[in-house]
């Protein structure tokens, strides 16, 4: 109880401090304070959720009289919720450490200031909510304020076109859950979290409460074909406000989805599954897919995200298949391993648009054909970026391994599960997910040796300077979870274990008693890996053969031009740009699947004229869906336009005849 | 007793796979040549070339970073610890629990993420050609690894190596047509991973052909030592792979004697050298392809791999 007040009071101070900081908006120290100030109270946050998970003050609820008069405003706290606290709290005390520094360069700190600790706090009520009306209430305050935050900029024609589309699709998922807490409630109008897991529903509605759940909670994510707002919204906020939105707001969403389909709305039939599973693995390759041919630094990243959100749901679409056939044991396997992924996104998302947003603070630039060298001007903020580039390619022994381990781990489950369908679709979609990976690992060689390695490409890549300490310490904080969570992902697993205790009845076994941090999700025999050993084992292997050849045979160094097979050329334009590196994946992949083509015109023969290549990649659902609907829609406007200008005559006359059609329309009920 | 003998057991093996992963090199090389109607280097000649350049200066160019110099030492040890933990003779390795077949997979992806970033160091365009299309190789191969390691863990129940070996040494796998499709797979894959004819030609300097080369052109001395010792072993355990889980005949389990570890050994040995001829006799019978042929090659072991694995739930006893 005493945790939970302490939560919403947090959360109320949150919102509070937006009037705060328009009060201060005139002392120069104003941004600082405030940051400071939020960055203690995520921290409290964050640690009232890791009390939780560790199972202190949980349960009970708290009702205020607030929202609809005859239900009040229900909040509680639990496990699922502590462990997103957790993630909320962690997510935006590091983003707001790195504002200290960061927020110096913003032009306008107050477009950022008055918004941005009320986004953290309307963020932790969702997560606390206990009734349909706070929860959908929160979830608006939420994409409203973040919708403020994309605004930041509001003179670049680019973001406001951004946060207009970033609208139109927060309104559009926003009724999708109207709608799915409409059939939740059912008749009764049950609207408390309580009232409605206590309310039986047929499988048809809750596979259509789950549907729903999918476009309104998956549109916030970023799940596709809903994606196309979050690689315009996330990167034109302010890159701490990108942070948030990509390694903090996903993951309310993914709450909301999660708290729908696993808690409210009771068992679902298992044919509901494939939806989830094909939808999550489609997501995650197109996702890396369009990663990997962006040019501009951030929304690469936003990319990127798109391609974490769809792993983690085809995690939980495996969680929702096993436990659906009585498979408890696997389907902790699979949610734990959906909810460390939910984790680790967090952390090194986070670090790679703090990263990018230092890159910005040092250069000015996004595009990285005008980057590279930064790591010889910019070394820690280079290595904290290896260090997250490392881990979101999902590679041992860092966190993002982890996590996919365990999540292959489930895929492996699936000869157990009696509907053959699903068992033949499982390992179908595991391969998928290994492309998406094998992809992300190319997506970021690209983005980290584009940017980061070679030579700069211009003066203002060449002339960068590290940025401020706040950044640093916030950035290295976060790489070094990535690192401790990789090395010792057994004690990750315990932690989350009580949500997934509290939501399958099932969970799994302790790692805390295994040898030498190991892991062992069912069995032994059958699969085990120790993050632990293997660093050390690289540690030890690296730093001795490093050791014995310097020792033992030669330590002489000479620095000379570079070989280049004979013929160096000193322009660093003849380095390989990001389009370039990207060729060969977009003529094998991209032409297929996104329709990506290049347009090669070469001058007849005796013209002086250069030949010219013209590389076309777009998302093809913009061009082919949202593209069309919306210019259907402006078409439509304008005919209706003509509507305005009419007599009062007519516009009388009109009235009447919808009364009258209305009126015609009840008579088979009189 | 058992402990002493395991760990014992371990350390051959990881001094083992080091000490033999360049005669595999020459073994390869000396068959090619001989094939070639040449007389070819002597055998040895991998191990003096390593030695050789560990003992010269590394000539380093002006726009590395510390990246670049401590690159080849993550790869060596990345490389060795996942050929550690592939059983080569005997199947009852002390730290075989470490990691998986996953974990090992991953590993080897791990050593060319940054195998790729070096290739990016120095800012030159042989370096961005290879490092792009090392990647490109890489998005292809590494599914198709995966799925291959999906076939053998659904048909053994397990990931762990020690115990998917030890199963497939056990009469009780029979003639399955899914692990057929998962060996051309997986030996399509290797050929790929080892950059090996016909996707990419170990020998070659031509310019525009090379793949892994152009990676490793700015390295010099005990650098690129330390590189073409990890290729050498990272061929080594493609083969130590293939052989453990598709030919496991003669492998010591961990309650075999001293006896059925010699036999092993030995056993182990004459599978090393029929690998290295055999992959010398693919290699001089076919040509290199285009790059943009090689997705073609890949996808079939793409391909295979799936189909091996969807077959297991179609038929489980074909």
């Amino acid at each position: 109880m005493a945790a939970l007040d302490l939560a919403l009071a947090i959360c109320a101070a949150l919102l509070a401090l937006g009037p705060v900081a328009v009060m201060m908006r005139h002392r120069p120290a104003a941004p600082a304070i405030l940051y400071g100030a939020t960055a203690g109270l995520c921290l409290l946050v964050g640690l009232i959720g890791l009390a939780g998970l560790s199972g202190h003050g949980l349960g009970g609820g708290r009702v205020l009289p607030l929202g609809l008069p005859w239900i009040g405003a229900h909040f509680r706290l639990d496990a699922l919720a502590a462990f997103f606290l957790v993630i909320l709290g962690a997510g935006g005390a590091a983003a707001s450490l790195y504002a200290i520094g960061y927020g110096r360069h913003e032009p306008e700190p107050m477009r950022v200031l008055a918004f941005y600790p009320a986004f953290l706090g309307a963020m932790g009520l969702v997560l606390l909510a206990a009734d349909a009306f706070s929860f959908l209430l929160s979830w608006e305050v939420m994409s409203l304020l973040s919708w403020a935050l994309v605004l930041a900029h509001h003179r670049h024609a680019d973001t406001r076109q951004a946060a207009y589309v970033y609208l139109l699709m927060a309104g559009f998922g926003t009724m999708a859950l109207l709608l799915a807490f409409g059939l939740l409630a059912g008749s009764g109008g049950g609207y408390g979290f309580e009232a409605i897991r206590a309310t039986p529903r047929g499988p048809v509605v809750a596979a259509a409460v789950l549907g729903l759940m999918l476009v309104g909670a998956g549109s916030k994510a970023g799940l596709v074909p809903l994606h196309v707002w979050l690689p315009l919204a996330h990167p034109a906020a302010p890159s701490h406000v990108s942070a948030l939105m990509s390694g903090v707001m996903t993951k309310v969403a993914l709450y909301g989805f999660i708290r729908v389909v696993f808690d409210l709305v009771g068992p679902l039939a298992w044919w509901t599954s494939p939806a989830v599973i094909l939808i999550g693995a489609g997501t995650a390759v197109i996702g890396i897919l369009l990663a990997v041919m962006e040019r501009d630094l951030k929304r690469a990243l936003a990319y990127s995200t798109i391609e974490n959100i769809g792993v983690i749901f085809a995690g939980l679409g495996l969680a929702l298949a096993f436990r659906a056939n009585g498979m408890t044991a696997a389907a902790a396997l699979a949610l734990t391993a959906a909810l460390f992924h939910i984790f680790n996104h967090m952390v090194f998302k986070s670090l790679l648009f703090m990263g990018a947003g230092a890159v910005l603070t040092a250069t000015g630039l996004r595009d990285l054909d005008r980057l590279g060298g930064l790591i010889h001007r910019m070394p820690v903020t280079s290595l904290v970026m290896l260090v997250g580039a490392v881990a979101i390619s999902a590679l041992p022994p860092l966190n993002g391994f982890a996590s996919e381990w365990l999540l292959f781990q489930a895929v492996l489950m699936s000869p157990a599960i009696p509907e053959v369908g699903l068992q033949m679709l499982i390992p179908a979609a595991g391969g998928l997910l290994a492309l998406a990976a094998a992809l992300a690992a190319a997506a970021f060689v690209r983005i980290y040796g584009v940017g980061f390695l070679g030579r700069p490409r211009s003066d203002a890549a060449r002339d960068a300077a590290e940025v401020d300490r706040y950044s640093l310490t916030a950035m290295a904080m976060l790489a070094g979870v990535c690192v401790l969570a990789g090395v010792f992902p057994g004690v990750v697993i315990d932690a989350i274990s009580p949500a997934v205790d509290a939501l399958l009845s099932g969970r799994l076994p302790m790692q805390a008693d295994q040898p030498w941090f190991t892991i062992v999700p069912i069995a032994e025999a059958r699969s085990s890996y120790s993050g632990f050993l293997v660093m050390a084992f690289i540690i030890l292997a690296a730093s001795g053969s490093a050791w014995a050849v310097h020792r033992l045979a030669s330590r002489a160094l000479r620095r000379a031009p570079a070989w280049d097979c004979g013929f160096p050329d000193a322009s660093p334009l003849t380095q390989y740009s990001a389009g370039g590196f990207a060729q060969p994946l977009r003529r094998v992949l991209g032409t297929g699947l996104l329709g990506a083509h290049e347009v090669v015109v070469m001058p007849p023969p005796g013209d002086p004229a250069p030949a010219t290549l013209a590389v076309h990649v777009a998302d093809p659902l913009w061009e082919r869906v949202y593209a069309p609907l919306g210019a259907a829609v402006t078409g439509l406007a304008g005919r209706m336009n003509r509507l305005q200008f009419l007599t009062i005559r007519r516009y009388l006359s009109m009235v009447f005849l919808l009364l009258v059609i209305l009126l015609a329309g009840l008579l088979p009920w009189v | 007793m058992g402990l002493i003998l395991a760990l014992v057991v371990q350390g051959i093996q990881m001094l083992l796979v080091v000490a033999l992963a360049p005669l595999l090199v020459g073994i390869t090389r000396k068959v090619k040549s001989r094939l070639t109607r040449r007389r070819g280097a002597p055998l040895v000649q991998p191990y003096r070339d390593i030695l050789r350049l560990m003992r010269k200066e590394v000539v380093l160019a002006d726009n590395a970073s510390w990246l670049f110099r401590v690159i080849p030492y993550m790869i060596f040890a990345a490389t060795w610890v996942a050929a550690a933990l592939v059983p080569t003779f005997a199947t009852g390795l002390q730290f075989s629990w470490t990691a998986d077949l996953i974990a090992i997979v991953a590993l080897l992806g791990s050593a060319r993420f940054f195998l790729a970033l070096a290739g990016m160091d120095v800012g030159t365009s042989f370096g961005g050609i290879g490092s792009s299309r090392e990647t490109m190789f890489a998005s292809m191969a590494e599914p198709a690894m995966m799925l291959t390691v999906f076939s053998l863990a659904l048909i053994a129940g397990s990931t762990q190596l020690s115990t998917v070996a030890e199963y497939m040494a056990s009469p009780q796998v029979g003639l399955r047509v899914s692990l057929g499709m998962a060996l051309v797979a997986l030996v399509i894959v290797a050929i790929t991973e080892n950059a090996r004819v016909p996707v990419d030609n170990p020998a070659t300097h031509l310019e525009l052909t090379m793949v892994h080369e152009a990676m490793v052109l700015e390295y010099s001395g005990r650098h690129l030592a330390m590189i073409e010792l990890a290729a050498a072993l990272k061929l080594l355990l493609y083969v130590s792979l293939i052989g453990c889980v598709f030919f496991p005949w003669g492998i010591a389990g961990s309650d075999d004697g001293l006896a059925g570890h010699l036999l092993g050994a030995a056993l182990y040995g004459a599978k090393l050298v029929v690998a290295g001829v055999l992959l010398a006799v693919f290699e001089t019978s076919i040509a290199k392809m285009r790059v943009f042929r090689v997705p073609n090659f890949v996808g079939v072991a793409l391909m295979l791999a799936l189909l091996g694995t969807l077959l297991l739930f179609v038929s489980r006893s074909l």
